[in-house]
């Protein structure tokens, strides 16, 4: 049976669900049977190597993405905002931070300018994220961390129970990835459910509540220390690595790259120097 | 100053300015999202496609508008729809639309002889031909478009900016898309008797890449752009009379000095901004 979406039944369902989904691009299926749950209140990060299926999971529970088989389940009147990977945003688009939050809004009034109350709202949400200086900046004269806040904003303005997020910290810093990590705690702690997709095992996934590997299907779910394990990760990954455990939290590390010797024997690579 | 205002005494001289003027207006507006969408080539393109519908509907003893018209719109929906579903390479789908009907419409006057409008001035466009009619349906068509975008803009935009988000917005990008196509195609349709087929494309993209070098807000590029397509058409169509040039190539090359002067004032920051206006790079 093939189902787009439809609205589960119960109030104590889950925000958005993926049932048994396949989705696929021509005849290479990206997800196959794909059984996945985002609970009221959960903060979930999506891992898995490059082509894995992770944008598409999260275009699956946004509705950009029809499965082939399967079904997706969202809440009655489920609002859900979506923050896309920056590495697909134009930034010579001409727009201001201003412009771009409230492009969003296009249910209600018609009128190209902002209302009194719309001007409010706007303000609220970038003052809220720490960016009510930057209305009227383009937004590539942002930085990485500002940048990822403006299109925050814009899917905050619909007030969205559910915040899917692609790859919020890709290609940025490591003061900015803090950033961005300590301001979706708060967006969480303010009880907003956020599911992000994400590379960065040791930088973003290990600190959040709840992981879900994937690599075509999924491989594991549960709390980092749970699923973030040698054997999980090799399925994911197809690769070896090592786990360490620091306060509490997983690291994963790559495995030593080793090389063959003339007689086949296998020896880790020593760097030379001094 | 008497030698200026002349050929004002002359009512087709008056209807043709009223055109150009509103004509280049109407492009600077609908050229931003052309030229946003990176689409400069499809408005080149569906041009030429319309004289297709425009030999036809000479050689039919159709109505124009009715017979261009009809054509144009087909092939603007068929364009976007190619464009969109990313069925085959765009450009090339593009390319076979558009240079096909072109040669058709060729053709269709190579083997039946030349009626009804001038041959040429559908390639080059002319003053000549412009009457009341004329000013009455590119007024409209410009108030109709001008609607469309003052009540649609936050859905324009969405669009333009970033589809996929949108469409996950609730959003008919599909819809909004077709709509934008159409009007262009009405666009080049109600404009191409001043500027021609073979000019029409730069009106097109040369008002909005002024207006993208001089501000960096989607609204103000609007509004820039629209009064830049203005004033290129007034200003070009009181040259063409003095000069004694057709009215599309010295329309193009007003618009085509005032591109000069403002990349030249606006120096890197103004190229910055206008550089590469389809690149989705930080």
């Amino acid at each position: 049976m093939t189902e787009a979406s439809s609205a589960l039944r119960s109030t104590t369902a889950p925000l958005l669900a993926l049932a048994g989904v396949t989705c696929a691009y021509g005849n290479t299926a990206v997800l196959t049977d794909v059984d996945l749950e985002i609970e009221e209140g959960q903060f979930t990060g999506i891992v898995g190597p490059s082509g894995s299926g992770k944008t598409t999971a999260l275009r699956a529970l946004l509705g950009a993405v029809q499965p082939v088989r399967g079904s997706v389940l969202r809440r009655p009147d489920v609002r859900i905002g979506y923050v896309p990977q920056v590495e697909t945003v134009n930034w010579n688009f001409p727009v201001t931070v201003g412009e771009c939050v409230l492009m969003a809004r296009t249910t209600g009034r018609r009128l190209p300018w902002r209302s009194a109350s719309e001007r409010g709202e706007v303000r609220d949400i970038l003052d809220r994220l720490g960016i009510a200086d930057l209305t009227n900046r383009h937004i590539r004269e942002l930085s990485g961390g500002q940048q990822q806040r403006v299109f925050i904003a814009r899917a905050m303005l619909g007030r969205p129970d559910v915040l899917l997020m692609d790859e919020p910290t890709s290609g940025v810093d490591v003061s900015t990835r803090h950033e961005i990590l300590h301001l979706l705690e708060d967006l969480h702690h303010d009880g907003l459910s956020i599911v992000l997709t994400t590379h960065d095992l040791n930088g973003l996934a290990a600190h959040l509540p709840h992981l879900v590997c994937l690599n075509n299907t999924v491989i594991g779910a549960g709390r980092p220390i749970d699923v973030l394990t040698v054997d999980v990760l090799e399925r994911t990954y197809g690769a070896r690595m090592e786990v360490l455990e620091h306060a509490g939290m997983p690291v994963v590390l790559d495995h030593p790259h080793h090389r063959p010797t003339a007689s086949g024997q296998v020896v880790p690579i020593r760097r030379t120097g001094t | 100053m008497s030698n200026l205002l002349r050929p004002y005494d002359f009512e087709f001289f008056r209807n043709g300015v009223i055109v150009a003027t509103i004509a280049g207006a109407l492009c600077g507006m609908i050229g931003v999202f052309v030229v946003l969408k990176g689409m400069s080539y499809i408005g080149h393109g569906l041009s030429h496609a319309i004289f297709g519908g425009y030999a036809a509907s000479a050689l039919l003893g159709v109505n124009f508008i009715l017979g261009a018209g009809t054509w144009g719109i087909a092939s603007a929906l068929m364009i976007g729809g190619v464009t969109r579903r990313k069925l085959i390479g765009a450009d090339a789908a593009i390319g076979v639309i558009t240079t096909a009907s072109f040669a058709l419409g060729l053709a269709l006057f190579a083997v039946f002889g030349r009626r009804g409008r001038s041959f040429d001035s559908a390639l080059f466009g002319s003053i000549l031909g412009v009457g009341i009619e004329d000013v009455v349906a590119i007024s409209l068509v410009t108030l109709a478009v001008a609607a469309i975008i003052f009540f649609g803009y936050r859905r324009l935009l969405f669009t333009t900016f970033d589809p996929e988000v949108a469409d996950a917005s609730g959003v008919s990008t599909a819809r909004v898309e077709a709509l934008l196509m159409v009007m262009l195609a009405a666009s080049i349709l109600a404009t191409m008797q001043i500027l021609g087929v073979t000019l029409i494309a730069a009106t097109l993209v040369i008002p909005p890449t002024i207006a993208r070098m001089l501000t960096n807000s989607f609204s103000r590029m609007l509004l820039i752009s629209t009064v830049i397509g203005a004033v290129t058409g007034f200003v070009g169509m009181n040259l063409s009379y003095h000069l004694d040039v057709q009215s599309g190539p010295t329309i193009v090359l007003v618009g085509a000095s005032m591109f000069a002067i403002v990349f030249v004032v606006t120096g890197a920051r103004g190229r910055m901004r206008a550089n590469a206006f389809d690149t989705h790079t930080v």
